[in-house]
């Protein structure tokens, strides 16, 4: 082994951030578990990750001790829920760097998040006053990319068919990159909004955005960035991204189920019509017609997801302590280590960037011709737990000519010793079906 | 869990060298042919099942697809049990299998009625994989509905 001197001055490796894994693991009761008579070794986070005993234990406590509805009490009971709701608000505001609180808006999930702001945009295509800029017709355009989530497809396909526009694709490049060669055809006057993922699901591919940003303040579209994946694994700053909209959701870092955010610009949410009606959501209401409130609540109708958003501020603060850049150099050194190993198995294909740049730690691949069923089955019962199928992602698979992948994704408390529990458990699935 | 409950020889098999596997025409031109095309959106499995009868006998029961060994194998079984059959025997098979692959390992199948498909009593005990067994299987009756025979099969409570 030749040993790299890092010149003096430069940032050295020791300089980089860390934390000690031993102890994160510690914190998820969870990966005590024996699956199969095998030590859980946990490879899905990217489906959704485990949640510490600290969020676990908010989650109990908030209604154990703070149970009441938000927003509509005066009593005790009331202004503690209400308080701890808008308090975790403020703690996602900050982790992403929203420059406003009220840029917040709570939902069930991404989906739902990506869906409000689709149906915005469709009852604002009804209404001659509405924002030009969330006005859709005949001959607008609508840009995704082959490598979205389901989430991020049908409803702008949805929103196409009500309005009439066109629905637009980057393609993907063989190595599983964003290709950006049609940028200046595909992103054009026509264009109102670009959706695209930050991270993809199933390739694990981290998109640079910036030329792609670019691009649409040049035409006056708007940009709606899917961070399902990254905000997770890494420091996002909605300000350096430079983006109108982004949505992420909290079961994929370290919260409950039931909980997601869409962070927009001020000015935009507040251009944007309501979506649900309901409680919360309005300003007066007479029975001849009703006026709204201002963003967030214009989009919260009805009681929200309380006790879960506390529990999310909870992950923020338990992620914030580790340290995201730490957490993102740890999935990197994963990663790395992943892409060798899993080299090393034969026949092994691996579907998205094969070197740990501009990716992170979700690797999707097949085995020879064994089915990725197959491939999971033989994995859970070694105790390896990974994703098998299309991951939401259908485009991707007829892309690169596969019905579906195996998937083996990692966190803040994924191991090395997991990473080789999976290279071993994919000898024993060649055994079976070689 | 005992994985060699739910990969058993037989199916493995069955998985490596397919019986009967590619569609085919009807030998006899006066056959009515039922086809149908099932996929299960969870995994992207699918198969396609095309039968061929006079109305008394399934006189072919020809597949093609793609997917897992159990979706593949399942094929490879019900062609090798239904091909040749009279109508009301191979739905007195197809009940069978769909009691077995329903019965979550605690329905004991009897090898004079399924033959190799008794190797699939271990897969009833996985749910995430019974509906791969039974792919090939509801695409058979769908098949076999459009040919005019077999029109109320059992519901299957999967």
């Amino acid at each position: 082994m030749t040993t790299i001197a890092i010149p003096p001055g430069m940032p050295q490796y020791d300089d980089v951030p860390r934390y000690d894994v031993a102890a994160v693991r510690a914190d998820f009761p969870i990966l005590a578990r024996e699956i199969n008579g095998h030590p859980l070794v946990y490879l899905d986070s990217a489906n959704t990750s485990h949640k510490p005993r600290q969020v676990l234990d908010v989650l109990a406590e908030h209604y154990a001790r703070h149970n009441a509805n938000v927003s509509r009490s005066v009593h005790t009971l009331g202004t503690e829920a209400t308080e701890a709701y808008e308090g975790a608000r403020g703690k996602v505001a900050a982790f992403v760097n929203a420059p406003s609180v009220d840029e917040v808006v709570f939902t069930k999930n991404s989906t739902e998040a990506i869906n409000i702001v689709a149906y915005a945009f469709s009852n604002a295509s009804l209404r001659p006053d509405a924002d030009p800029r969330l006005r859709l017709g005949p001959g607008d355009e609508i840009v995704i990319s082959e490598m979205e989530h389901h989430s991020n497809i049908v409803p702008w396909q949805l929103l196409a068919e009500r309005t009439g526009a066109t629905l637009r694709w980057f393609p993907v490049t063989d190595n599983g990159r964003l290709d950006e060669s049609g940028l200046t055809d595909l992103v054009n006057e026509r264009t109102k909004i670009v959706s695209l993922v930050h991270m993809s699901n199933i390739l694990g591919t981290v998109n640079a955005t910036s030329r792609i940003t670019a691009r649409v303040r040049e035409v006056g579209a708007l940009l709606l960035l899917d961070c399902s994946q990254s905000v997770p694994h890494m420091p996002i700053d909605v300000v350096d991204l430079d983006a109108d909209f982004i949505v992420f959701t909290g079961h994929k870092m370290c919260g409950p189920t039931g909980i997601g955010v869409l962070w927009g610009r001020t000015e935009l949410l507040a251009a944007m019509p309501p979506v649900f009606g309901g409680g919360s959501m309005i300003e007066t209401v007479t029975m001849a017609g009703s006026t709204y409130a201002a963003p967030p609540a214009r989009f919260e109708a009805g009681t929200p997801p309380i006790a879960e958003a506390v529990a999310l501020g909870a992950a923020v603060d338990y992620l914030t302590g580790v340290g995201m850049p730490a957490i993102q150099w740890h999935e990197k050194q994963l990663t790395a280590y992943a892409l060798d190993a899993l080299r090393t198995v034969p026949g092994l294909r691996i579907f998205g960037p094969e070197v740990p740049v501009g990716r992170g730690g979700t690797i999707s691949f097949a085995l020879g011709d064994v089915h990725p069923h197959d491939v999971g089955q033989v994995l859970d019962s070694l105790g390896v737990q990974v994703r098998v199928g299309h991951h939401c992602a259908r485009p991707v698979c007829a892309r690169f000519g596969v019905p579906a992948t195996t998937r083996a994704s990692f966190y803040l408390y994924t191991t090395t010793e997991e990473i080789d529990a999976l290279v071993a458990g994919l000898e024993q699935v060649r055994k079976v079906f070689g | 869990m005992q994985l060699e409950s739910l990969y058993q020889e037989i199916i493995l098999d069955h998985y490596k060298h397919p019986h009967g596997r590619g569609l085919r025409d009807a030998e006899d031109p006066a056959d009515r042919v039922g086809e149908a095309h099932h996929v299960n959106p969870t995994c992207g499995d699918e198969i396609t099942v095309r039968v061929a009868t006079d109305g008394q006998s399934l006189h072919d029961v020809s597949y093609d697809g793609m997917g897992c060994s159990i979706s593949q194998a399942s094929a490879s079984v019900l062609h090798e049990l239904l091909t040749g059959r009279g109508a009301t025997e191979a739905f007195e098979v197809h009940e069978a299998f769909l009691a077995l692959m329903s019965g979550r390992g605690q329905v004991t199948p009897d090898e004079d009625v399924l033959g190799d498909g008794v190797a699939f009593e271990g897969v009833a005990r996985y749910p995430a994989r019974v509906k791969c067994a039974l792919l090939p299987w509801m695409a058979f009756k769908d098949a076999a509905a459009r040919a005019g025979v077999g029109a109320s099969p059992t519901e299957v409570k999967a």
